[in-house]
């Protein structure tokens, strides 16, 4: 699978990895590449988005996406604004749209937004001329996570193309599989959801991706698998029983791990919940590439926001 | 005495079997005669109907006029004249208002109010539970006295299968039909659209078509059980269809509807619509199977009325994201376009089906005079215009709901003439 990579980002907004190209993906993979050795540097700013101002607006909890991009604005020089909020502005009475035209009285030139409900980066992209970057909307898309995510699997692999990863998880109300099934599947990888079917969505090769209602099969021949962080609260024990039950079928255990390939990479969007979806052991082994994604998700956030504002250095990590 | 001459338009009464070229003469607000050159008397009015479809006033048998207590989305005056804009010379008001009409005190407010509006007859619909909470019977022999046609907490569903059954059991002593929303409330987990392959690709939390069909099965059997008047509320699934056609081939009474927006949208339009609330309602579009399955039940005679499930909301609650703004469009002026575009153009049914979808069968359903041009009918009229081209324009509306996900779409065909006991109330 021969993949071009593009050289322009079409929209001037990145809502989901729904409306990206497989070419734009890879120039979104291949500029991180080149950002991340800013990181490297003693000094590590470089002045690409000076004088530009980014509004990370946060309408749900959130440390280390929200840091994350704070981190890659400021690397780029940008002047960033910090809104969070646990509960949405609508319970004051305001609506998306007065949100929206409120900030775009203060002239951003990004947005940066997550929020509790699908669809309300999509809608914001619609109505401002600043350029909207989807943080996590609800139970929909999370497309910079799954950039990261792939990020790191192709730094490790070279290729995403033939690799087969699997996610295991809440999959039916988690944005970050969903944005990696679509984005994998794009870049010619073969994506394995395990979860019980309470936990998938119905109709799944939507997504393009396979089902697995037990984990051990789904781990047969692996190359990379994604753990999600299980919430009991949310579940209120209709989805499956106990974190106790979920660990004794559903847990990346090191004998589980052991039916991967062998060096198969052991991922988690985190925030983890050890010794429920995964064994401390294999969260701190020599396979888990669970930092690698924290350092990686800042160089892919700066080759999305300097992408966005039209790639105008000649080179991404140019001084 | 009143008059008003309906001249030389395609007369089409199906309950008479009627569908010709004829004069209606309605004096005193009643039907007088049909025929050919008909005298109007000195000074009596004439609207000219040539190349126009006249045919007994539509009725709307679930409608949300808001008022008492949201009239920043409705009001019954405007309510009652986007009715008459829309083609309907009667509505019937969900009870669903704040307070709700659970009470005979609130069923007369709303009539009289309606009557003050002067422009559409208005039937109120109370509550079957006490605030429309599902916990307890509300009054409902006092409301039927102080004149509701119909028992409904539409759009809230009856979870309590135990009160389902007394209501069905409490209204035969009153002789009123219980409409419902049939809907699981649990299994529609705070849905925001239809459940399947869309919502899977979209990523909004979806409500299974067996959240619907379940409830629908439930009612069916309680009703059969109890010999209550059942009559199902804006069915749109597939199923619901199918388990509708069942219960009537064994003889079964209940009634059902289905709104218009069912029959001509489906889940993909919400995907293309990029997550605008303009597409969202409850029940929700669902499949392009379960549209085309609705087409076929109206074809087929399963499906027993039209009705527009006017549900008006104010521009700020629809400029909130999908999942919050509030189920509902605003429908009573599309109904009849669409009907005539979607399903008379094409052929699915003819004009006189429609005539019988819109007019005859919800006069039956919730007992009203109409529904017919029998002489000493109400002389209640909708004058039609098969040839008119509709766009669309949700600025123009008379309602204040502007809620709709058919704006600038053009449709062929739409009401030209209300006339209501004798009186032009709308004309184009």
């Amino acid at each position: 699978m021969g993949i071009e990579p593009a050289t322009v980002l079409a929209s001037k907004d990145l809502v989901g990895i729904a409306g990206l190209e497989a070419g734009e993906i890879q120039l979104l993979l291949d500029t991180a590449e080149q950002l991340l050795e800013v990181a490297r540097r003693p000094i590590k700013k470089v002045p690409t988005l000076r004088g530009m101002t980014v509004v990370n607006l946060f309408m749900e909890p959130s440390t280390r996406t929200r840091f994350s991009f704070e981190v890659a604005e400021k690397r780029l020089s940008a002047d960033t604004l910090n809104f969070s909020s646990s509960t949405s502005s609508v319970t004051k009475g305001e609506t998306l749209f007065d949100t929206a035209r409120n900030l775009m009285a203060m002239a951003p030139d990004f947005i940066v937004i997550r929020h509790p409900n699908t669809g309300a980066p999509h809608r914001l992209a619609n109505v401002v001329t600043a350029s909207v970057i989807n943080a996590g909307d609800g139970s929909n898309e999370h497309p910079t996570q799954a950039l990261l995510d792939a990020f790191t699997i192709r730094r490790h692999f070279g290729s995403l193309d033939g690799l087969t990863v699997v996610i295991a998880g809440d999959i039916r109300h988690s944005r970050v599989a969903r944005s990696n099934a679509l984005l994998l599947s794009k870049m010619g990888a073969k994506v394995r959801f395990a979860a019980p079917a309470s936990l998938l969505p119905v109709q799944v090769d939507e997504l393009k991706a396979e089902s697995y209602l037990r984990l051990e099969p789904a781990l047969e021949g692996a190359d990379a698998v994604m753990m999600l962080r299980i919430q009991m609260e949310r579940q209120k024990k209709l989805n499956f029983p106990s974190m106790r039950e979920y660990y004794d079928f559903f847990a990346l255990t090191p004998e589980r791990l052991r039916l991967a390939k062998e060096g198969a990479l052991v991922m988690h969007p985190g925030p983890m919940n050890r010794g429920v979806e995964i064994d401390s052991e294999v969260a701190d082994g020599d396979q888990s590439v669970i930092l690698e994604q924290v350092t990686n998700g800042v160089a892919i956030r700066m080759a999305i926001l300097y992408l966005l504002a039209g790639g105008r250095s000649e080179s991404a990590a140019g001084s | 005495m009143s008059r008003l001459l309906v001249r030389n338009g395609r007369v089409i009464d199906p309950v008479q079997g009627i569908d010709e070229s004829l004069d209606i003469l309605i004096e005193d607000g009643r039907i007088a005669k049909l025929g050919r050159n008909l005298e109007r008397g000195a000074d009596a009015p004439e609207l000219d109907a040539e190349g126009l479809i006249v045919a007994p006033g539509f009725i709307d048998l679930h409608s949300h006029l808001r008022e008492p207590g949201y009239e920043h989305k409705e009001t019954i005056e405007t309510g009652c004249l986007a009715a008459a804009a829309g083609g309907f010379t009667a509505v019937c008001c969900m009870a669903n208002t704040n307070p709700v009409n659970d009470e005979p005190a609130v069923t007369r407010y709303i009539m009289e109010k309606a009557d003050r509006a002067g422009a559409v007859k208005v039937y109120p619909i109370g509550a079957l539970s006490k605030g429309c909470r599902g916990e307890e019977l509300a009054e409902i022999g006092e409301m039927v006295e102080a004149g509701a046609v119909a028992i409904s907490d539409s759009p809230n569903p009856v979870a309590n299968s135990l009160l389902m059954r007394r209501a069905l059991e409490y209204c035969r002593s009153f002789d009123v039909p219980m409409i419902v929303h049939p809907q699981d409330e649990l299994l529609s987990d705070r849905g925001a659209m239809h459940e399947g392959r869309v919502s899977t690709r979209i990523g909004l939390r979806g409500m299974p078509a067996a959240a619907e069909e379940s409830v629908v099965a439930r009612d069916i059997l309680l009703a059969e059980f109890t010999g209550g008047r059942l009559h199902l509320g804006h069915l749109s699934t597939a199923g619901s269809v199918a388990a509708i056609r069942a219960a009537k081939a064994r003889g079964s009474r209940v009634t059902c509807e289905v709104s218009a927006h069912h029959f001509s949208l489906t889940d993909e339009d919400v995907a293309a619509s990029n997550y605008d609330p303009q597409w969202k309602m409850n029940p929700p579009l669902r499949t392009d199977n379960d549209r085309q399955a609705i087409i076929e039940g109206i074809a087929d005679g399963t499906i027993d009325a039209i009705v527009s499930d006017h549900a008006p909301h104010h521009r700020d609650e629809k400029e909130m994201d999908f999942a919050d703004a509030p189920f509902g469009i605003s429908a009573l002026e599309t109904a009849v376009s669409l009907a005539l575009d979607r399903l008379v153009r094409p052929g699915v049914i003819d004009i006189s089906a429609l005539v019988r979808l819109m007019s005859a069968t919800p006069a039956r359903i919730v007992d009203v005079p109409g529904g017919s041009l029998a002489e000493g009918s109400p002389g209640d009229l909708t004058v039609l215009d098969p040839e008119r081209t509709v766009t669309v324009d949700p600025a123009s509306f008379v309602s204040k709901g502007r809620n709709t996900p058919f704006g600038g779409v053009t449709l062929q065909g739409g009401p030209a003439a209300t006339i209501v006991g004798g009186r032009v109330v709308w004309q184009r």
